[in-house]
């Protein structure tokens, strides 16, 4: 019998990319694509927002995939099968529109390819035609590429550096020219998202981005995730976290997103510094 | 064994006026530090104020409390040192004593009501009530006796004051009773919302840790609408539901440049501060960024809250009231104290705009000048602008304390819930009832934002009627 909250599985991804199966069986009962998590690693900790990559109601248990970016997400890289996390609270936010849209382009990048894949499967599953693109840095971050490959109808690769695939995401701008879609679905770097909407946005496809606004509680209590869509304030983890890319203001997540740099960048290297992982505490 | 009556064996002194004070932390400590502004009554002081009641054959203090503790009763074992029995007599009424005696508006309650009030200061009843709970603490808690099994299960929604009460009444008629906490820890506003300096956490956590051992299931991280829904609870077993879910939804002006770094919602910045406990950062991992020059939006103790909490962390504040001192909602003490460590405020003015640096940093804020009109029919007279009286302040943070709503997403996931359009609150009748069979609901989930001791009091209401649904259901 798991513990709640327990580490089930850790898989590392790439270098900095780990994935986690957590033990919370009352997530896993309501989880779908397109939704995320409150993580809460131990009694110090931030409350940081993760989305789900899968989930598996008979063992009661969800996984996400987290990208070391931060003192929190490093210090999560440290702890081991068996460990708990204090907390885990979801699942929040709104799930995807899955349904049979006809030929579906996903695009995911960076960690976010994990979640990603969770749709391509339920868009395949819904009996779309899927084609999808893993966007990474370069070659040694690139993962789960054969799991995109067996889900999807098509795969692309594209890297910033093009050590593997095409390089950057130019060649989407070719394939809309030959090839017809209704519908795409973007996950990543704010960045990526943005350039995937403005490459869909002569074509009027529908694009649907997931925005990462820094979030505390994840519920709608605090306002700090709102977000600009269509000129009208939202806030990103009760109203989305999908949104029309179209109408997206990402400069203004951007600047947002860097509201606490300062201080995460402090956190970071205290905690580097010092070289302590307090996550040890909640082991049992 | 014989102890001394005070209230018999002495004759009966003249009423001392002045209350006896109680001592509090210097408004230039405190100003530096988390910790609790006023310190309590030694035994001394509390024998003291305990001999200025005059033990009331008919106590008007007790019509004052919305609970209706028996405050002479309690009062009468403080003078015969029987503190035991007086933290008894307090908790037959109000579960969270601790809590109460700290943060009640007892000037406009019980002591409002109190007859020595008027010849004098009104008897300290809070700060009574709060000796009492105090010594309960230091001296270990009693367990009160639980009635058999029921077999009956509840599931109550919210772990704050509304929810704490209704689970501990349930727990002890002998239900089964499981809370559903969305965030990862338990108490509400209580642990989220007011500061530290004035409800030591350490308090709220005791009074959780209580309530669990007198068997309640505590689930946290548990959204109701998300990770179950009331729909959901009842099919699986759940005999009722009590909704005290809060107001925990955040208003904003709607002035544009509201988005900028640097601004704020109160609930955010409490959040940070009390929550997560940002003003030990780095020692603890949530930030907070605050500026030199603080504004605080807003009139209410949410406000006074955000203002003191601001000085703290080392900044000058002002507070921005649309109306003026006389209007001003927040506690009269809470006024005085946040003035006494430097709150600087600026009456009849409202925001107009915000404008940020080239880093999409709040920099300034342009107001406008207000003025009172007519009483309305709710007797808070009207404001409005004063066209051409248009202001600039410079500032660097900027904390929206506006008010708050009840969050939606439990109405919006139970069909057949009926709420109030405007106001979004849950419909309930005089039994906290909602339009729905079983489910009741109480606190400010039911009366938007109030206080704790009506959430407090509903829930203890709730518990009543919950009880009586489920012995009379088959
Ligand atoms: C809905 C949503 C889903 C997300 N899904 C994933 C995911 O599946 N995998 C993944 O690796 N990352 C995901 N993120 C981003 C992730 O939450 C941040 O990387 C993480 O909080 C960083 O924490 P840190 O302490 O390690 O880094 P920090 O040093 O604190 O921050 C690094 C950067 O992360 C962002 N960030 C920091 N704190 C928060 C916060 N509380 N909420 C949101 N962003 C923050 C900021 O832009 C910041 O500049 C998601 C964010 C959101 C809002
Ligand atoms: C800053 C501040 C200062 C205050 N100062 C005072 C004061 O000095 N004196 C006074 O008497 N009153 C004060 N109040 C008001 C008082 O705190 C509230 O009236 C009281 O806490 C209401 O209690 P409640 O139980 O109804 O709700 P809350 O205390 O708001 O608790 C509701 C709980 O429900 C949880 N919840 C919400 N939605 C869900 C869901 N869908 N599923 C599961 N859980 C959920 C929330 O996380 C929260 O923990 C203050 C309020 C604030 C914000
Ligand atoms: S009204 Fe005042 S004097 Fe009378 S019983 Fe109550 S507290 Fe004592
Ligand atoms: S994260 Fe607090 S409201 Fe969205």
């Amino acid at each position: 019998m798991y513990k709640m909250y327990e580490i089930v599985c850790k898989k590392r991804l790439a270098h900095k990319e780990t994935l986690f199966e957590i033990y919370a069986p009352q997530i896993a009962a309501k989880s779908q694509p397109g939704q995320f998590l409150i993580v809460v690693p131990h009694e110090r900790g931030e409350r940081i927002p993760l989305t789900i990559c899968g989930y598996d109601i008979k063992k009661g248990t969800v996984s996400f995939a987290f990208h070391e970016v931060g003192k929190t997400t490093k210090e999560m890289g440290l702890m081991e099968e068996g460990d708990c996390l204090l907390n885990v609270t979801g699942p929040l936010g709104n799930p995807s529109e899955i349904k049979k849209f006809g030929k579906v382009l996903c695009v995911g990048g960076s960690i976010m390819i994990a979640p990603l894949l969770l749709q391509v499967k339920a868009m395949k599953e819904a009996g779309n035609h899927v084609t999808t693109v893993l966007g990474c840095r370069s070659k040694e971050f690139l993962f789960m590429e054969d799991e995109a490959r067996a889900l999807s109808d098509k795969l692309y690769i594209a890297s910033d550096d093009g050590s593997i695939g095409y390089k950057g995401l130019d060649f989407l701008k070719e394939l809309l020219k030959i090839e017809k879609f209704d519908r795409c679905v973007a996950l990543g770097p704010v960045v990526m998202m943005r350039e995937v909407s403005e490459i869909t946005r002569p074509y009027g496809i529908p694009t649907i981005v997931t925005l990462t606004p820094i979030m505390i509680d994840g519920m709608g209590m605090c306002g700090v995730c709102r977000v600009t869509v269509g000129g009208k304030m939202l806030f990103g983890c009760v109203d989305g976290p999908e949104f029309d890319g179209h109408k997206v203001d990402f400069d203004g997540l951007i600047q947002r997103q860097r509201m606490m740099l300062p201080e995460e960048r402090l956190s970071s290297m205290l905690w580097e510094m010092h070289g302590e992982c307090k996550c040890g505490r909640n082991k049992a | 064994m014989e102890s001394v009556n005070v209230a018999e064996t002495k004759p009966k002194p003249k009423i001392k006026k002045e209350a006896v004070e109680m001592p509090k932390q210097e408004p230039k400590v405190r100003v530096k530090n988390f910790n609790e502004v006023a310190l309590g009554y030694t035994e001394e002081m509390a024998l003291e104020e305990a001999n200025r009641c005059l033990q009331c054959p008919k106590p008007q203090c007790v019509t004052g409390c919305p609970v209706e503790v028996p405050i002479p009763q309690f009062i009468k074992c403080i003078r015969e040192k029987k503190y035991a029995e007086g933290i008894a007599i307090i908790k037959t009424k109000n579960a969270l004593p601790a809590v109460c005696g700290r943060v009640c508006p007892q000037e406009e309650q019980c002591q409002a009501k109190c007859v020595v009030g008027k010849v004098g200061e009104p008897v300290s009843i809070g700060r009574l009530e709060r000796f009492l709970a105090d010594w309960e603490r230091e001296h270990g808690f009693q367990m009160p006796e639980k009635a058999p099994p029921t077999g009956k299960k509840v599931a109550i929604i919210g772990a704050g004051p509304a929810g704490l009460t209704a689970a501990a009444d349930l727990v002890k008629l002998g239900h089964e009773v499981t809370i559903y906490e969305a965030l990862h820890v338990g108490g509400g506003v209580l642990m989220y919302g007011i500061p530290e300096f004035r409800l030591p956490k350490v308090i709220v956590r005791n009074e959780i840790e209580y309530i669990k051992k007198l068997g309640v299931d505590l689930r946290l991280g548990h959204l109701v609408g998300r990770t179950v829904t009331i729909p959901e609870l009842m099919k699986s077993g759940t005999d009722a539901v009590f909704i005290g879910s809060g107001a925990g939804l955040p208003q904003f002006t709607g002035c544009p440049g509201e988005n900028l770094g640097g601004i704020y919602s109160a609930n955010e910045f409490l959040i940070r501060v009390n929550l997560m406990k940002a003003y030990a950062f780095p020692e603890y991992d949530t930030p907070i960024r605050i500026g030199k020059h603080v504004v605080v939006i807003g009139g209410g103790n949410v406000a006074m809250d955000c203002a003191r909490s601001a000085m703290r962390l080392g900044a000058d504040v002002c507070l921005v009231y649309r109306r003026s001192r006389d209007e001003l909602p927040a506690r009269k003490e809470e006024i005085e104290n946040a003035e006494e460590e430097g709150l600087v405020c600026k009456f009849l003015a409202a925001p107009v705009e915000f404008y940020g640096d080239e880093k999409g940093w709040v920099k300034a804020m342009k107001c406008i000048c207000m003025e009172l009109g007519e009483p309305d029919k709710s007797g808070r007279r009207s404001v409005k602008p004063i066209p051409g009286s248009e202001f600039v302040m410079e500032t660097d943070t900027v904390i929206i304390a506006i008010g708050q709503t009840p969050n939606p997403i439990i109405q919006r996931t139970t069909e057949g819930l009926v709420t109030d359009p405007r106001h979004g609150t849950i419909k309930v009748d005089e039994n906290c009832k909602t339009s729905l069979d079983g489910v009741y609901a109480g606190g400010d989930v039911a009366t938007g934002a109030a206080t704790v001791i009506s959430a407090m009091g509903m829930g203890k209401k709730a518990a009543k009627a919950i009880h009586e649904y489920l012995m009379n259901k088959k």
